[in-house]
């Protein structure tokens, strides 16, 4: 009863009230405001828009729901050295529901989701990361004996928007790869009645995602998407254009080992296989570890992880010119063919060359006076 | 079909399909020509048809100076618009890369600039077909046909860097494909003089040579 007590106190709580329990000034706030529209790419004068609406907002439910994942976007969203405002936003959302994060276990935990789902029916945030096997049934993961599938249907049917979280929950991610053995499938190829923004990285940006609720909690609907049903404000670039190694790109020098020279000078990294100029990521301007590098600042070339399919996107360590496949295998083929077929068309042509002799008929100039 | 996925496509399984048209029909079309055959020239041999052939297949790349006196303008455009093709072709380093070459490789900015220059001159190149009288008697589909599928690569690839009308991912996707139609086209336009050049130098060379006149 004194912990259900405690919950409510907590729901009627607003955002500023708990930012100054943590410690945090009306200037914190209003600076993380700042960020957040700045972060987001919204017009002048929405700092002060998101300081008013976030100072009055009250605890969000959140649901979020694990699939098929490896906890990778959990760690990465929680896991910070030092604790920042943007973390704060997440222990300000009530997260009534999460495998990873609650205390809860077994059939209370999934009374604790029954619950926050029939008291914030219509209202709630959804969040799902992992992505959801459809194949023979969706037998292929369950919690508490039901298929992934059904929870998030069920689940989906009250939220007020949904956020993928994940290039698993995304696009399907690594279960959807070749040959895709559970039938995985993304979020949205389920969830169609209702907004959906895919916040995509194998694992996704932590700033990306407080912005995202951030913005839902101000506006109370989803920020800008792009045509993947990402935020534009976060992936309206690639990573190419971004990248502080670009200027290498453009005079046409390239590392082309690990431990070469060009690498120990910080060339661009295209020829190791960097996919940078197809992928759209924040990663080149946000950085990850409190703003400390990204893989490429880290000599690693980018494996465009917030893409579709990138999984099936060939090696991660050849260029993104090289083509995929067999391609030596394909010329042999196609040489062999091609000299059979040459040399038969070859014999067929100097057939019908001596047939035409042999069937020539000899003319005389006394056959050519007859015609005329 | 979601764009990453065209890509995928672009780079793995159409790459191979055209690639292996390409190895086939250039194959056959040269057995062809080879196999056609001419009748043995009986006569005796006044110079070698060998050295003649061999070094017809050089000689012939630099122009005549009648000739060019006549039409100077398409014979430097010719020039303009194949050393620009070998240029963006071979320098720049994802196509080197594509390649498997070992070359050095120019910077993006030159081969921009060169690139810009080989359209031009393409343009160039189909503004004399079409204002030239005996060049639009001769003409015909296939070579209206050629330049077209020698443009696109050219004018996607420009596209694709400059982040021009589609997104980069789109482009590349396109610029890839485009370069798959030519391959796929090559061997049954006249686009084959790619390699059957080297045959027709040789021959005229080697038929100079033993009669002992220049070619």
């Amino acid at each position: 009863m004194s912990q259900l007590k405690r919950n409510n106190s907590q729901i009627s709580e607003t955002f500023v009230d708990h930012l100054e329990q943590h410690g945090v000034s009306r200037r914190g706030f209003l600076k993380f405001c700042s960020s957040m529209a700045a972060a987001l790419a919204l017009p002048t004068g929405s700092a002060d828009v998101m300081a008013e609406a976030l100072s009055a907002a009250k605890r969000p439910t959140v649901i979020w729901l694990s699939f098929q994942e490896c906890t990778g976007c959990t760690e990465s969203i929680t896991r910070s050295h030092t604790p920042t405002i943007e973390n704060l936003i997440f222990d300000f959302i009530s997260l009534d529901y999460h495998h990873t994060l609650q205390v809860a276990a077994g059939h209370q935990a999934e009374e604790a989701r029954d619950m926050a789902m029939k008291d914030a029916y219509g209202k709630y945030l959804l969040i799902v990361d992992g992505s959801i096997p459809t194949k023979d049934g969706g037998v292929y993961s369950t919690i508490a004996g039901r298929t992934n599938l059904s929870m998030l249907e069920e689940a989906a049917a009250g939220a007020a928007a949904v956020i993928s979280v994940g290039t698993c929950a995304a696009y399907g991610g690594l279960p959807m790869a070749k040959p895709n053995p559970t039938g995985a499938v993304a979020v949205t190829d389920i969830v169609k009645d209702k907004p959906v923004m895919n916040i995509p990285g194998c694992p996704p940006i932590g700033l990306v995602m407080t912005s995202a609720i951030a913005h839902f909690l101000t506006f109370a609907r989803l920020p800008d998407m792009d045509e993947l049903g990402r935020p534009k404000a976060f992936y309206g670039d690639s990573i190419h254009d971004r990248c502080y190694r670009r200027t290498f790109y453009d005079q046409g020098l390239f590392a082309k080992a690990f431990d070469d020279e060009g690498a120990r000078k910080g060339w661009c990294l295209y020829e190791l296989g960097c996919k940078g100029p197809t992928t759209h990521n924040a990663c080149a301007t946000m950085k990850w570890n409190e703003g400390t590098s990204f893989p490429i600042e880290s000599g690693h070339p980018c494996l465009g992880c917030s893409e579709p399919n990138f999984w099936d996107a060939g090696s991660f360590y050849e260029a993104l010119s090289v083509p995929q496949g067999r391609v030596g295998e394909t010329v042999l083929k196609a040489a062999a063919v091609g000299v059979g077929v040459g040399v038969a068309a070859a014999a067929l042509n100097r057939s019908n060359k001596s047939a035409a002799v042999e069937g020539r008929e000899t003319m005389t100039v006394e056959d050519l006076k007859k015609e005329s | 079909m979601e764009v990453n996925e065209l890509l995928i496509w672009a780079r793995g399984p159409a790459f191979n399909m055209a690639l292996a048209i390409f190895v086939f029909g250039m194959l056959l079309r040269l057995f062809e020509i080879i196999s056609l055959g001419r009748k043995s020239d009986l006569s005796a041999a006044r110079d070698s048809g060998l050295s003649g052939g061999l070094r017809t297949i050089f000689s012939r790349s630099l122009p005549r100076k009648t000739v060019f006196a006549r039409e100077p303008l398409r014979i430097l455009n010719g020039y303009i618009l194949h050393i620009g093709l070998f240029v963006v072709i071979f320098f720049y380093r994802p196509h080197i890369e594509l390649l498997g070459l070992d070359l050095a490789g120019l910077s993006s900015s030159v081969i921009d600039a060169v690139t810009v220059i080989t359209i031009l001159s393409l343009f160039a190149a189909l503004l004399m077909r079409l204002y030239s009288p005996v060049l639009q008697h001769i003409s015909t589909v296939g070579d209206y046909l050629a330049w077209l599928i020698t443009l696109l690569p050219l004018i996607t690839g420009y596209m694709a860097y400059h982040h021009l009308m589609l997104d980069y991912t789109q482009m590349l996707a396109y610029h890839i494909l485009s370069v798959e139609l030519l391959l796929v086209l090559a061997p049954f336009t006249k686009l084959t003089h790619m390699f059957s050049f080297v045959l027709a130098r040789w021959y005229q060379g080697y038929l100079a040579g033993r009669r002992g006149v220049e070619s």
